[in-house]
């Protein structure tokens, strides 16, 4: 079947400001957006970017904006948007470099701000360190987080206010917050206990729907806000 | 521009990024990734990391040696697989310290489950030997280790594309790189150079591979003079999504799942009476074939059921959740109701640079060429010798990586900078300046697809020496038409067009290397199945084979391989 798209283009070096150009392409129901993405850049335009890898949504390469939407190329089928004309733009809130490419660096600046990883102040065991099926479950749903920053481009709050820590960040501090084998559980609450952080989420839900992993992130943020009033509570 | 670093590690995999948490703290090293590093191919891991802990049932490291080894058919270097076996608990305790979230017992130890080809007492029957977080384990490992090496301060060039090793008299002295957002061609000068690029599944048509895994760097190392190493063992996974290629992991068969033919039998039943669905890959993937030939495809067409029904919507959930969900985007069906089509896809690359025990490349007579080094699957130790075991290749690169860093971190003080060579950056700046001057001529995806046809059809499962002729001139024919790939991006920002011409010579190359390497060898031996030569031949053959350019041919050459524990006797499941 024929597939109309209207894809968003610009070259910060050479263009003045960004504009649409319209492509159409032969594919199949069940092709992926970035089979189609594929097509055009090889039959038609090699000088449209994008960025690629896995092509099965576990590398987190290719969010952007699919017909208003932030999602993975690679994991939405044409089949999705039948009959329509597919709108492709880069992710909203961060500054494009390049056609469907944003610079991501302010994202991963605010994971690093969070501590994405264990600290613990206990001696190591020989072997490994026991933690209960019940707490590895808690994780479970985190751990599936592959940074591809969907969550980050759909929040209403992150689009208005640059400052906001945001949906993955909170995602990632949960993680690590609900490990019974890390030690800094209030120190970790306390980095998150600010105006633009948990705070901020005013539960649009945005994220969640967005998120490509199906991790219930608002629920999570939620969950970090009480424990926050938790600890503040048994302290006083 | 020219960056300087002590040491430079090219690639962000799991290998790449264990090297570089040891290396990491005191000295000054650099990573180099041409995606950004949290999207390498690692991260697509599903099922899990071995590891004889016993967490499960008894097991013993031994017992993993021979797993290995036989697994290999033989051809692994013993010294090598029993390091990788014995050290695999100490690796993967070092992984839970440093805060990687595996499934757990329910006494609070490391979750295992079963894998193909993992056994115990020397084969009896399948043990839990893997490692996993549900089937999202590489991912979980890289997010990990790549955190924890910037929080020791390592410096990365995120989207840093290498073009070319320098190297001087023989010994390394840095390295070539394009910068994807600006276009841009620096130099790195460096006493260390560390290799950790990967595998090269994007040669063929099908594959689990994502499309970064074009094997830059082993093309690199072999326009450098270095040798390549058991380059026509080539790994066919059994179960790839039907048409895409996407991996559903071995672990659906470690929980249980069953592979059918269209009448409903379960015909590993026939092939490997012992370990069924649990065989090693090769074999599986040629029963599969087999079944297919004798029009026992569903359907009679080119593809099997693998079938999880029977192991419920909670255990998909818990366990298997990723692969649950591929299933449902991509073929609209759910596991817990219906059987998935599948079909073998190109996964895993045996061979490649070769280098010892600790990751240092060897040269010429099988020495060390001084500061170069390689892990990971673009090296060749060779831990999996002509047929890797799932779960095996995690385990080399966590062990193969912390050695490598460490051998690094000890030899520094004694390695040399050696002398940049003149306008080192000249052969790529002049290639991508008649690149991007050329206006007539193919586009390199025409090529490709031509290549990717002409591998998968001719040197896949099955090989015989009419087909590797025919497809070794038809890739000759694509180099020559290689010489006049035009591309239609001029620009420097994010010029993939650009970056995907230049992967495709890597492709051509190692294409090249794979079919000269198959068609010389003259038996069947894990995963290389010659129909013209169907025993394995131990008298002729029980030995690795080595590939080299030497100026515009390339030359043959074999050595030994290391046996200390097993002796090679027929290899049954
Ligand atoms: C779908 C799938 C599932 C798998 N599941 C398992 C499993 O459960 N257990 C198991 O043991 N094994 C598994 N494997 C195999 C295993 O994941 C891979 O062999 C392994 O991850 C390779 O790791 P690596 O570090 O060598 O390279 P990769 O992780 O592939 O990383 C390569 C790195 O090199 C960089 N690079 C490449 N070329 C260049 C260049 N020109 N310039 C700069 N950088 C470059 C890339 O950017 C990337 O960072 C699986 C493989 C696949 C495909
Ligand atoms: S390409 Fe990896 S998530 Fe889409």
């Amino acid at each position: 079947m024929e597939v109309n798209f209207k894809i968003y283009r610009f070259d910060p070096e050479t263009d003045s400001k960004p504009y649409y150009r319209d492509y159409t392409i032969t594919a199949n129901p069940t092709d992926r957006i970035l089979d189609c993405l594929n097509r055009i850049k090889w039959e038609q335009d090699g000088t449209l970017s994008y960025r690629m890898s896995c092509g099965h949504g576990v590398c987190g390469s290719d969010a952007m904006k699919i017909n208003g939407r932030c999602a993975l190329a690679c994991q939405k089928l044409v089949k999705d948007y039948e009959g329509k004309e597919i709108i492709l733009e880069p992710l909203p809130s961060y500054k494009v470099l390049k056609d469907l490419i944003v610079d991501l660096d302010p994202f991963f600046e605010k994971v690093k701000f969070v501590q994405p990883y264990l600290l613990s102040t206990t001696a190591l065991p020989e072997k490994e360190r026991l933690q209960s099926p019940e707490n590895s479950k808690k994780l479970d749903i985190a751990i599936r987080c592959i940074l591809c920053a969907c969550c980050m481009g759909a929040c209403p709050v992150l689009n208005e206010n640059e400052r906001f820590l945001g949906p993955a960040p909170l995602v990632w501090a949960f993680r690590y917050i609900f490990d019974s084998r890390d030690t800094q559980y209030l120190e970790r609450l306390k980095q998150v206990d600010y105006s633009h952080g948990a705070w901020a989420c005013v539960n649009y839900y945005e994220c969640t729907r967005a998120c490509p992993k199906e991790i219930p992130i608002t629920k999570y943020i939620n969950t970090i806000k009480r424990e926050i009033q938790k600890s503040k509570d048994t302290n006083r | 521009m020219e960056f300087k670093h002590d040491v430079i590690i090219v690639g962000a995999g799991l290998a790449g990024l264990r090297a570089a948490v040891e290396v990491a703290g005191n000295t000054d090293v650099a990573l180099i990734s041409k995606v950004y590093p949290t999207r390498s191919h690692s991260g697509a891991a599903q099922g899990g990391i071995a590891g004889a802990l016993g967490n499960e049932e008894p097991d013993l490291w031994e017992w993993h040696m021979y797993d290995t080894v036989k697994g290999s058919d033989f051809l692994a270097d013993q010294d090598a697989a029993e390091i990788l076996a014995k050290d695999a608990p100490r690796a993967i305790y070092e992984l839970e310290h440093m805060g990687v979230p595996f499934n757990r017992t329910a006494d609070g130890r490391i979750a295992q489950r079963a894998f193909g080809g993992h056994t115990s007492n020397f084969g009896k029957a399948p043990v839990k030997r893997a490692c996993h977080a549900a089937d999202r384990t590489g991912r979980v490992i890289m997010d990990t280790l790549y955190f924890e090496s910037l929080r020791k301060g390592i410096k990365v060039y995120e989207e840093f594309y290498l073009l070319d090793l320098l190297m001087h008299e023989k010994r390394v002295v840095g390295l070539v790189a394009y910068e994807l957002a600006t276009g841009a061609i620096h130099t790195f000068h460096s006493r260390a150079v560390l290799l950790a690029t990967g595998g090269f599944g994007k040669v063929y048509k099908t594959t689990s591979n994502c499309f970064a895994n074009t094997g830059d760097g082993v093309s690199a190392a072999y326009r450098a003079g270095v040798s390549l190493q058991d380059m026509e063992f080539v790994q066919f996974h059994p179960t790839g999504i039907y048409g895409l290629g996407v991996l559903i992991s071995e672990a659906a068969r470690g929980e249980g799942g069953i592979l059918r033919n269209r009448y409903g039998e379960r015909f590993m039943e026939k092939y490997a009476p012992g370990l069924k669905d649990l065989a090693p890959r090769d074999v599986i993937s040629r029963a599969m074939a087999r079944e297919i030939r004798e029009e026992r495809g569903i359907h009679g067409r080119d593809f099997m059921h693998l079938d999880l029904t029977h192991l419920g919507k909670d255990r998909l959930a818990e366990k298997l959740s990723d692969i649950s969900s591929f299933v449902r985007i991509y073929l609209g069906i759910d596991p817990a109701d219906d059987l998935i089509p599948v079909q073998h896809t190109c996964h895993y690359m045996m061979g490649g640079i070769p280098a010892n025990l600790d990751g240092q490349v060897l040269g010429e007579n099988q020495q060390v060429i001084q500061g170069l080094y390689a892990v990971g699957e673009c090296a060749c130790i060779s831990v999996h010798g002509a047929n890797r075991l799932g779960c095996n290749s995690l385990l080399d690169l966590v062990v193969f990586g912390h050695r490598a860093g460490k051998r690094i971190v000890r030899e520094l003080g004694d390695l040399a900078w050696n002398p940049m060579p003149k306008e080192p950056d000249k052969s790529f700046l002049v290639k991508i300046e008649h690149l991007k001057e050329r206006q007539k001529g193919e586009s390199a995806w025409v090529l490709r697809n031509e290549m990717q046809g002409i591998m998968t059809a001719h040197c896949s499962v099955f090989r015989k020496k009419e087909d590797l002729e025919k497809a070794l001139a038809g890739i000759q024919s694509l180099m020559e038409r290689y010489e006049k790939v035009v591309i239609d991006n001029r620009g420097m920002r994010f010029n993939t067009d650009l970056t995907e011409a230049i992967e495709l010579g890597s492709l051509l190359n190692l294409s090249h290397v794979i079919l000269v390497s198959a068609m010389a060898r003259e038996e069947s031996r894990g995963a290389h199945f010659r129909e013209d030569y169907p025993e394995r031949d131990d008298q002729n053959w029980l030995k690795h084979t080595l590939i080299q350019k030497t100026g515009e041919v390339c030359r043959l050459s074999y050595k030994p391989v290391t046996i200390t524990r097993f002796e090679p006797k027929p290899r049954v499941y």
